[in-house]
């Protein structure tokens, strides 16, 4: 079942024993941990009325959910946005013009080089935009760029039988990409894509640090006001697994969608992938 | 593969932990209204006289609002009686936000006619640069590096570095004792720029928001808060049992009405309305209302500068 | 007026920061990296769950959010250290994650039969992985690596918002002191450039000296 198979014997009874120990030691190392880390949090009051109190009232939850909407509204455009840009640079990249070709490599290969952060601070303070506007920009750019890459790669890893075949009955390249080549590659590249949105996802907390009003910038006004006694810890406790919980619902989404292509008969010949090694 | 295994099931286990918090987010079970402040309640505001005539075709950015029917004003929210925005309501209060009521109601703009906007120090001159605000009321220190960037109105207080520090500190009596020290300030301000040029043995610290400082101070991650006298006292009156403001000023720092550069008809506009609420006495019933609660009485406002 | 010759010593600081962070924070992520990668292809239970726990939560969190938990959440919490020391232990838990999943993937690339070799001669688990596996995965992980570093410089960035002397965060003093906005930029960008090219070129001479054709 896991590659582990292959590093160990199956184990033994005095092998099962040892393990066995080895997983109390463990289990017993992490309770401890945990307990400590909850001893602390009791010990440093973070579990006090006052900390956890705004989080009762409808107008700290109101801006919670603002702030959660905002989020969802920066990633849902600059998703939409980086898929265009996607699109648009691949076929660039793959295109029989030299200069276009060129152009679109430069594009994609400075934005990829290139911390968003740097990209989203340029976008908003030297061209002036508003901080969604430099946000969803900044995202677009760089997740758009990657995604171009997706796409290339996708293309580029059908079976060169196909594009051949269809040359062969006569097809224009035009005719060759969305009817034969595409539609096979959006199988193998639908996890890659996914797992980028969820790169995408988490990004769009940069815009906390541009002063756009999203998630963790409400969760912010929160945690910084004295008159709650500074909940720091409350509101990391609040937001964190909100935002855990929806990249995983979607790299979940990925994993599944991935492990699906590869048993489809349809996706033969293309290998399908779920990460490139820049999805950090 | 393990993780695939996984991922479902720490997806299904998941799925239940994000629905209930929606459900808690959004099933209205929260109490209305703020929770409660520490430190005095707010006095009672004045109401400003709206002058509904008001007219400054030659001011664009006027012009712009009254076609907006909005008057945008940058600020702070995080200052206790200066600037500062309740989480809870979204309502802002402090002197700033009174001195940029009383401004809008000479524009002639009443205050439900104001939208407030929370800018950082660092993105002030972006703001008024890009139009975002109409002009910014925010302990915006005038000075003639900024003078080249943005127009000032006022000043219409005038304000001068302090240093917050613990209560149970006792080796910092003035910036001279600051070597060694952590101090910390936000981004971009002139506080910290004074700090680095004249006391070059302290060690600086920044961030975007003062009570990010403050709460540093109070988790022993720095040793004072420098910046103006004013900011620091709506903190110590929030708690005054663990900070305190020691020494004397060792600036000044006039504060003045931030506007995009350009707009002299706005800036002599604005400078009359100061001019005015101090005349009249707004001015003075706004102080004793915010700042006045940290038991400081009311200073003479300083006279405006119309350059 | 010229934005680099006239800073030059802020810009250089800046550019430190952004290196000592890279670097502080790379060995971190490489040394609990191949640790958790160790745990999750280990014969004990309890380790595979806490390795799949940790990649998972530190994997689906925004970076932001983590910095934000560190450095203005630890605090509160009692625990006190300076600045640039938390955004270390933040980039590098975080990156640690991606580094053990291309560690893992390392090992898979390994032919099973060397693993049941060093098994047939009586090696232990933990000799089995490191003195057979490891060594050989070391190749095949090298580029990948390499883009997870060059990641974490990027990412490096996002310390300068929270008062950590970095690249990026050298654009306040620059653009309080009235230079080029645009300028400013193009240095700080060339800045990263030479970082992240810096590591190129490191992990591609690597790979050539490693590197196994496969």
């Amino acid at each position: 079942m896991t590659a582990g198979s292959a590093l160990y014997d199956i184990p033994g009874p005095k092998a099962l024993a040892r393990h066995r120990l080895y997983a109390w030691i463990t289990t017993a190392v992490l309770v401890a941990l945990v307990g400590f880390v909850v001893y602390k949090l009791v010990d440093t009051g973070q579990f006090s009325a006052v900390k956890w109190r705004p989080f009762t009232y409808q107008g700290i939850q109101r801006l919670l959910l603002t702030g959660l909407a905002n989020t969802l509204k920066a990633f849902g455009w600059a998703a939409l946005a980086s898929l265009v840009f996607g699109v648009v640079f691949a076929a660039g990249r793959l295109s029989d013009h030299r200069v276009v070709r060129w152009t679109s490599t430069l594009v994609v290969e400075f934005f990829r080089a290139m911390p968003l952060l740097v990209m989203i601070f340029f976008i908003f303070i030297a061209l002036k935009l508003d901080p969604m506007l430099a946000l969803i920009i900044g995202l677009t750019l760089y997740n758009g760029s990657v995604l171009a890459e997706v796409f290339r790669a996708g293309v580029n890893a059908v079976p060169r039988g196909q594009r051949e075949a269809a040359y062969a009955l006569g097809m224009r390249k035009t005719q060759v990409m969305p009817y034969v080549l595409v539609p096979q590659a959006a199988r193998a590249m639908l996890p890659a894509i996914i797992s980028q949105l969820v790169v995408a996802l988490k990004d769009t907390s940069l815009g906390y640090l541009i002063t756009y009003q999203e998630f963790l910038y409400s969760g912010k006004l929160i945690a910084t006001n004295l008159d709650y006694d500074l909940p720091f810890i409350p509101v990391v406790m609040v937001i964190a697994p909100v935002y855990i919980g929806m990249c995983v619902l979607l790299s979940w989404s990925a994993n599944r969608i991935a492990r699906h292509e590869r048993r489809s008969p349809k996706a033969k010949g293309v290998t399908v992938t779920t990460a490139l090694p820049e999805e950090i | 593969m393990t993780s695939t295994q996984r991922g479902p099931r720490l997806a299904a286990a998941l799925l239940p932990v994000l629905a209930a918090l929606v459900l808690a987010l959004t099933g209205g079970c929260g109490r209305q209204g703020s929770p409660p402040a520490k430190g005095p309640r707010a006095g009672d505001l004045p109401a400003y006289h709206v002058d509904t005539a008001f007219s400054l075709p030659a001011s664009p950015t006027w012009t712009r609002a009254h076609r907006r029917g909005r008057l945008v004003v940058g600020v702070k929210d995080d200052q206790p009686y200066l600037g500062e925005r309740d989480p809870a309501t979204g309502a802002y209060s402090g002197f700033d936000i009174e001195i940029a009521r009383m401004a809008a109601a000479s524009l002639g703009f009443p205050a439900d006619r104001i939208t407030f906007k929370a800018i950082a120090s660092a993105n002030r001159e972006t703001a008024l640069g890009n139009g975002q605000v109409d002009f910014y009321v925010g302990t915006y220190t005038i000075n003639a590096l900024r003078k080249r960037q943005v127009g000032f109105a006022g000043p219409y207080y005038l304000a001068g570095q302090g240093l917050l520090v613990r209560t149970d500190e006792h080796d910092i009596n003035g910036p001279r004792d600051l070597k060694g020290k952590k101090v910390c300030s936000a981004a971009g301000s002139s506080s910290i720029q004074r700090i680095e040029a004249d006391y070059p043995d302290a060690t600086p610290v920044t961030y975007d928001t003062y009570s990010v400082c403050v709460d540093n101070l109070l988790t022993y991650q720095v040793d004072a808060v420098t910046t103006d006298d004013s900011i620091l006292l709506g903190y110590a009156a929030k708690a005054p049992k663990e900070m305190k403001v020691v020494g004397r000023p060792f600036s000044k720092e006039p504060y003045g009405i931030g506007l995009s550069k350009g707009d002299t008809a706005l800036r002599l506009a604005l400078d009359d309305a100061i001019v005015a609420h101090e005349r009249n006495g707004d001015w003075k019933r706004a102080y004793d209302a915010t700042l006045g609660l940290s038991g400081v009485p009311a200073p003479t406002p300083p006279p405006v500068d119309r350059y | 007026m010229n934005v680099l010759t006239d800073n030059f010593s802020l810009y250089g600081k800046g550019l430190w920061g952004t290196v000592q962070l890279t670097l502080l924070a790379g060995a971190l992520a490489l040394a609990v990296g191949v640790l958790i990668a160790g745990f999750r292809v280990s014969p004990v239970k309890a380790l595979r769950v806490f390795g799949t726990a940790w990649v998972t939560v530190l994997r689906n969190t925004p970076l932001t959010l983590l910095f934000f938990a560190v450095l203005l959440g630890l605090p509160r919490f009692g625990v006190v250290l300076p600045f640039m020391v938390f955004a270390v232990l933040a980039l590098g838990a975080y990156t640690s994650a991606f580094i053990c999943e291309a560690v893992r993937a390392g090992i898979n690339t390994v032919p099973l039969g060397q693993g049941e070799a060093a098994r047939s001669l009586g090696m232990t688990f933990t000799q089995t992985l490191s003195l057979v596996v490891l060594p050989q995965a070391a190749r095949s992980v090298i580029p990948p690596i390499g883009s997870t570093l060059i990641a974490l410089a990027k990412n490096s960035a996002i310390a300068g918002s929270f008062s950590v002397t970095e690249l990026l965060g050298t654009y306040k003093p620059l653009n309080e002191r009235g230079y080029g906005i645009v300028w400013t930029f193009v240095w700080i960008a060339v800045g990263y450039l030479i970082v992240t090219l810096t590591l190129a070129g490191v992990f591609g001479l690597l790979e050539r000296k490693l590197g196994v054709a496969r």
